[in-house]
């Protein structure tokens, strides 16, 4: 990452830098430095330690218990039985499918989406271009459980205006709510109302790309839609990698609007069991602790695999101001 | 060729014009689309039961049946179909299962009008009227004030612990040296992908066995602890005052913790107005944890399980529902709309910087 070689300068910068020759010296300074260092950042180093570190690893060790809190003294150690039934387990199948499923849609559709908010927002064209930012943005800042609520209401086919727009214009709209296949798209589309920060994001770095790097294209003849394609999109690739992180990470915590559309239902059909929205009806409201622990495992695991490998993918696609990192 | 000299000049000219009305047309397209639900929100808010349950009554607009008075009495006037074929609005006088006798009420002294027929099946006719007092029933119903006394308390003291302790953090990583701090802050960082399920249960049961589910305290508590978003938000934003306003201080026989305070804090409010409003937000909004430890307590619920719970309950009354919806709105919209500036550079500056 980038931010951390600033924080600590490669050796050359040590040299040049009087100050810090002067402090390699005195080694008082050092334990100084060291001892309200650790003392500015402890708050964060005892709340990882108590509210981290030591609840993931307590997390697996219940993993291989049957705790339940109704009777929380009658815990046993019972192996690998919680590990075994979540292999065997058809809604742990069910709520990966859901949940990816989810992802492959929402991803694309947020990223088409932003570009095209963050372009459009960023076009010379554009009269009153802090007027569409925000408004653009305010969706963003709607609470989740109120989005779900309004949507839910948008989405209904009855009175809902999504059905009605979509009548005006000849087609007969779904049942987005009930339908296990049409639940999706409504997801989707819900999720682009959260993709205000996405378009912001995208929209700084598209105005961090040198002007210069434009016009040497316009003078070898690149049109509009190559200029977007050759030069902005690389651009902004280190954007689109830090969002497109969050964005997977996020998949594997999707629970609020699931939980709001359908009541924690998970239809229909289990159609909204995402994968949080099962480890939560697993550890609170059937009370299986042990086994939605190794549920929990399971979930850190993935999000693990996943950001490593899009770290282990990002020095072929990503660029980062000229040089290629690895 | 006269007019090969004489045209580039005005197209070029009007085709700006014309890319100007073509771009801001297309957001604006988008715009209507996009802010289309919160219209819904409006106009469902304000609309009868009546409407709601009658798929014949108008779909956009808020339209309550329409009622007549007749003899000093409220008089309800329906869409009634006529031997002759005509349809004709008329006020509903005497109801009986098969026949009934409407009133014209354009002509009352015509005298009543015969019809056989049963009058339940008629269409109610609707008039544009918007039913403020939805609002004030919503508002009862959701127990507002105590959902959002609930939440104000949840959010307060979660960002004044949030962002006072990642002040401390984020000052002691970026003016600091000392062995394994980069170790430290790449871990710092790598939290950020850690999901809250895997540290939940051992959490969950730790706050059950010291009494402190069913209170504010789980929503609380673990913000003091500083956090990777806030932390990266303000060291970045330390690291570029400069230091030698630090090592004056210091000549002056300041300790970091009066640097900290006089020297860092006050070049550093935008920063720390960005990482409140944040936090603000967050914790606002935030329903997953209330829901795991405050389920049970209906007493303690913040507007986010307060609204959802409204919602599951009042799933046939959707005005009722948007209504809800849009009070749970007013506080977060207000507050976006005064702070976006600070809200959105900060924004930026999280998301490039990575």
């Amino acid at each position: 990452m980038t931010t951390l070689d600033r924080v600590e300068p490669p050796d050359t910068a040590a040299i040049s830098s009087p100050v810090r020759a002067r402090r390699k010296r005195l080694s008082g300074k050092e334990r100084w430095e060291r001892k309200w260092g650790l003392f500015f950042i402890s708050p964060w180093i005892i709340g990882f330690l108590a509210f981290t570190l030591l609840p993931v690893l307590a997390t697996l060790v219940f993993a291989f218990t049957d705790y339940n809190p109704v009777r929380p003294d009658d815990m046993s150690f019972v192996g690998l039985k919680n590990w075994n039934t979540l292999l065997h387990d058809a809604k742990v199948w069910k709520s990966l499918r859901v949940t990816v499923t989810y992802a492959l849609l929402a991803v694309p559709a947020s990223f088409i989406f932003g570009l095209f908010l963050a372009s459009l927002v960023n076009s010379y064209f554009l009269v009153g271009q802090n007027i569409f930012r925000t408004l653009y943005y305010s969706t963003s800042m709607i609470p989740v459980v109120a989005a779900g609520v309004i949507w839910g209401g948008v989405a209904n086919t009855q009175t809902g205006w999504l059905n009605l727009g979509l009548e005006a214009i000849g087609i007969k709209g779904p049942d987005w709510l009930n339908d296990p296949t049409w639940i999706y798209p409504l997801l989707v589309l819900i999720g682009l109302w959260g993709v205000g920060n996405l378009m912001l994001t995208l929209l700084a770095g598209m105005q961090g790309v040198p002007n210069d790097v434009y016009e040497a294209a316009v003078i070898d003849g690149a049109n509009g839609w190559q200029r977007f394609w050759r030069i902005t999109i690389p651009m902004i690739t280190p954007v689109i990698f830090y969002n497109l992180t969050l964005m997977l990470i996020g998949a594997f915590k999707y629970f609020d609007l699931a939980y709001v559309l359908k009541n924690g239902t998970g239809q229909p059909q289990d159609a909204t069991l995402f994968y949080a929205l099962n480890f939560y009806k697993n550890s609170f409201e059937y009370n299986l602790m042990g086994y939605g622990s190794a549920l929990a495992w399971v979930q850190f695991v993935i999000v693990l695999i996943l950001t490593l490998v899009l770290f282990g993918t990002a020095r072929h696609w990503v660029y980062y101001a000229g040089e290629r990192r690895s | 060729m006269a007019t090969a000299t004489f045209s580039p000049h005005v197209s070029r000219h009007q085709k700006e014009i014309l890319n100007r009305i073509l771009v801001t047309g297309i957001a604006l397209f988008v715009v209507i689309l996009f802010l289309a639900p919160l219209g819904y929100m409006f106009t469902t808010a304000v609309k009868s039961d009546s409407q709601m349950s009658d798929p014949n009554a108008p779909a956009y607009w808020p339209h309550s049946p329409m009622t007549i008075t007749h003899e000093g009495q409220e008089i309800p006037v329906f869409q009634v179909p006529m031997e002759d074929g005509e349809i004709r609005e008329l006020g509903l006088v005497t109801r009986k299962r098969t026949e009934s006798w409407f009133i014209d009420p354009d002509n009352p002294e015509a005298g009543e009008i015969h019809w056989v027929g049963n009058w339940r099946q008629l269409t109610p006719v609707y008039e544009p009227d918007a039913q403020w007092q939805n609002f004030p029933v919503a508002f009862e119903e959701l127990n507002f004030l105590r959902l959002l006394r609930n939440t104000v308390i949840i959010a307060v003291l979660g960002t004044l612990g949030a962002v006072g302790s990642s002040l401390f953090v984020a000052y002691g990583f970026a003016r600091f040296h000392f062995r394994g701090k980069n170790v430290l802050f790449m871990i710092l960082i790598a939290t950020i992908i850690l999901p809250v399920q895997a540290t939940l249960i051992p959490t969950y049961i730790l706050f059950s066995r010291i009494g402190w589910t069913n209170t504010f305290l789980p929503l609380i508590v673990p913000h003091f602890f500083a956090n990777a978003y806030n932390v990266f938000l303000l060291r970045q934003y330390f690291l570029q005052i400069p230091r030698e306003l630090d090592e004056a201080a210091m000549i002056d026989g300041a300790n970091p913790l009066r640097i900290l305070f006089s020297v860092i804090l006050p070049q550093s409010i935008p920063a720390l107005t960005a990482v409140s409003l944040f936090h603000f937000f967050f914790a606002w909004n935030d329903f997953f944890t209330p829901l795991v430890y405050l389920v049970s307590r209906p007493q303690l619920w913040p507007l986010s399980v307060g609204l959802q719970k409204f919602n599951a309950l009042y799933g046939r009354q959707p005005n009722m529902i948007q209504a809800g919806a849009l009070i749970t709105l007013v506080v977060p919209v207000v507050v976006f709309f005064l702070a976006q500036r600070v809200f959105m550079r900060g924004i930026v500056f999280t998301g490039v910087d990575k």
